[in-house]
């Protein structure tokens, strides 16, 4: 079986990259990329109650979910999810950590909640009424094709039309050392198994042991190595370019993902 | 879906480590859950620990995982021939067709906190020993398996909470469906840790005493933790009666609350539906139903509500979380193999600690094991977020 989906919507978000016709005036060569710190908007999607409790990541990936989903003009409830990202929220991480590390031991109960892997899945299904399959994963640095390969299978595979959300977010310090991520960054993707009226692509993905392609522009090549969503970055340039042309993405080790990009006409 | 075959088995839990011992449990209707005495925590609570975990030793390479929850994989993996099959299967296949999908919600969190624990006093540093990507991250399971087995297909964490250990097997299917792979190594590895413990409470979700799943008088979780792998592959044909297949899958989001389930189960429905669905079957075509059964108040009560509109009050169904705790992400997994036994040894495990069955809850619960042949299971696993996955598995024969 070919792993193949078309894709109908983009949306994206990171350092100095404000959303997807922005980030496509990057990589066609129409401005030039000047890093900036990513500006995340308030998560207008929620009531003003949640938007208070929510942090950095769920920001940043309610924020490119909803680009995509207007991109593509498609309603979220009609859509599966696969969302991807190596981390969760670094921020609330850090702080439960440190509460647990002092006396009395304690952690709020919207700390917790926050603290699970899927917290953004939860609060865009919530959001959205998106009631529909929601897998959320991780795989470190590969955690971009990660998301790609599962969200393709389930085009493939089950026929349905899925939204892929991969983001991550940095850790505050003492973590950041450990883990330095510098900054929010992530793409989301609808894909779907036949071409639609807003169809802009095509792929078709394999995996395999082909080195993985780095970008040209080494501020651009520097976002690529330090952000795992980042990784997806050679294919968002190939879908930018509007062009025919495959891709080799970063996945495990000697693994990685070839991707043919054959635009839509 | 076309059905896999669990080519091999085993899990670790505080009722046993391996099939054996855990059977064993089952059968005598015994509890593992005891007094919280992890990691000097002041906790009213009982929690369900597998014994040995720290004496465990990991292969002398792979020293940057050493963490409780990869101690409790390699546990796991030396289990009932666990590793040997899957070296077979990869003798059989090639590494490069062998993927690892794995269950997790909190992976090695516990190695950070204590590693906080240890910071720098003056720059507030974390030591240097600590490994954050092999330890903590979320992936760190997988990661450590597919390095341990000499592994190289596709692999990933699933990590949506007290689901993610069932959705694996859906994540599994789908790959073998697109032929990425002829094998996978599916399972779920969740171990005690600070915020799982101190979070549930927070939430006022953890009962004092062991937990009493459609009890009455139930009054919380009790936190477990568990590592349980299957081996899948496609089904060849020459399968043996005594083998267990996987049926069917279904997946379905609340879209309600993070924290609380749809009060009447509608998104417990939609899943249960949909694996009946994918695997072509009726609601009476289920034996026994495997509840997430987590013995707090309002996910027993949804529960029921979902497994009634579905199957009416007759389906026998119990909770065996009153024995082995609630081992979030490791769950769906641990109760996919006792699922698997209940299919193998003809039995449907009782739930124990349950003294009265609420009587408002219309689902046919199970006080007593019974002992009878069995040849379909369906297991719910429900987690925070609202993510619900239930799976259907039978005898090959």
């Amino acid at each position: 079986m070919m792993l193949e989906a078309f894709v109908q919507g983009i949306g994206i978000l990171g350092p100095g990259l404000s959303d997807w016709y922005d980030a496509a005036a990057v990589f066609t060569g129409r401005r030039d990329y000047a890093p900036q710190p990513t500006a995340l908007p308030a998560p207008s999607l929620l009531p003003a109650t949640e938007r208070r409790r929510t942090g950095r990541v769920v920001k940043l990936a309610l924020a490119i979910a909803s680009e995509a989903i207007a991109h593509a003009g498609a309603e979220p409830e009609h859509l599966r999810s696969v969302f991807s990202s190596s981390g969760g929220d670094g921020h609330n991480c850090h702080e439960i950590c440190l509460s647990l590390a002092a006396e009395p031991r304690e952690i709020s109960p919207t700390r917790f909640s926050n603290s699970v892997h899927n917290a953004s899945a939860g609060y865009w299904s919530i959001a959205t009424g998106a009631t529909l399959s929601s897998t959320v994963l991780c795989a470190f640095d590969g955690s971009f094709c990660a998301g790609l390969l599962e969200a393709l299978t389930q085009v493939s595979v089950d026929r349905d039309p899925v939204l892929l959300v991969a983001y991550d977010t940095e850790y505050p310090e003492p973590l950041h050392s450990k883990r330095p991520v510098p900054d929010a960054f992530g793409i989301a993707l609808v894909l779907t198994p036949g071409r639609e009226d807003r169809s802009s692509a095509r792929l078709e993905a394999a995996l395999g042991a082909g080195t993985p392609d780095e970008l040209e522009d080494s501020r651009l090549e520097t976002l690529r190595r330090t952000n795992p969503a980042a990784r997806s970055l050679p294919l968002i340039r190939q879908l930018a370019l509007g062009e025919q042309g495959s891709v080799i993405l970063e996945y495990l080790d000697a693994l990685s993902l070839a991707v043919e990009v054959v635009p839509c006409r | 879906m076309r059905p896999l075959v669990l080519r091999a088995f085993t899990a670790a839990s505080c009722i046993g480590r391996g099939l054996d011992q855990t059977l064993a449990a089952l059968m005598e209707e015994r509890s593992g859950l005891a007094p919280c005495r992890f990691e000097a925590i002041s906790l009213d609570t009982h929690v369900g620990e597998v014994a040995g975990i720290d004496a465990q030793v990991l292969p002398s390479e792979f020293l940057r995982f050493e963490c409780r929850n990869n101690r409790l994989a390699e546990l796991a993996l030396r289990q009932d021939g666990f590793d040997e099959a899957v070296e077979e299967v990869v003798r059989r296949f090639s590494p490069r067709r062998v993927g690892v999908f794995m269950g997790t919600s909190t992976s090695g969190i516990l190695q950070t906190e204590l590693a906080y624990r240890r910071r720098d006093p003056v720059s507030g540093s974390l030591p240097p020993d600590f490994d954050y990507g092999a330890t903590h991250n979320s992936f760190s399971v997988a990661n450590y398996l597919r390095r341990r087995l000499r592994l190289e297909g596709p692999a990933a964490a699933v990590s949506c909470a007290c689901a993610s250990s069932a959705k694996v097997f859906a994540t599994a299917r789908r790959m073998l469906d697109a032929d990425l792979i002829d094998a996978a190594l599916v399972g779920g590895v969740d171990s005690l840790c600070l915020t799982t413990l101190y979070g549930f409470h927070s939430l006022q979700l953890c009962s004092p005493g062991p937990c009493r799943p459609f009890d009455a008088a139930r009054d919380g979780i009790s936190i477990g933790e568990a590592a349980a792998f299957a081996l899948v592959e496609r089904v060849s044909g020459k399968e043996s009666a005594d083998d267990v297949l996987l049926l069917g899958v279904g997946e379905s989001n609340d879209a309600y609350h993070m924290s609380a389930p749809h009060p009447e189960g509608h998104g417990a429905r939609r899943a249960m539906l949909l694996a009946l669905s994918d695997a072509g079957l009726e609601p009476d075509d289920i034996d026994y139903i495997n509840l997430h059964g987590t013995g707090t108040p309002s996910n027993d009560r949804s529960e029921s509500q979902a497994v009634t509109s579905v199957f009416g009050a007759v389906t026998p169904c119990s909770s065996t979380k009153g024995a082995t705790g609630h081992a979030l992400g490791a769950a769906g997994a641990l109760e996919a193999v006792i699922a698997a036994l209940a299919l193998r040894h003809g039995f449907m495990p009782a739930g124990v600690n349950t003294a009265d069955v609420d009587p408002t809850l219309t689902a046919h619960y199970l006080m007593t094991k019974r002992v009878a042949p069995v040849t379909r299971v369906l297991s719910n696993s429900f987690g925070f977020g609202g993510t619900n996955c239930s799976l259907i598995l039978g005898r090959a024969g």
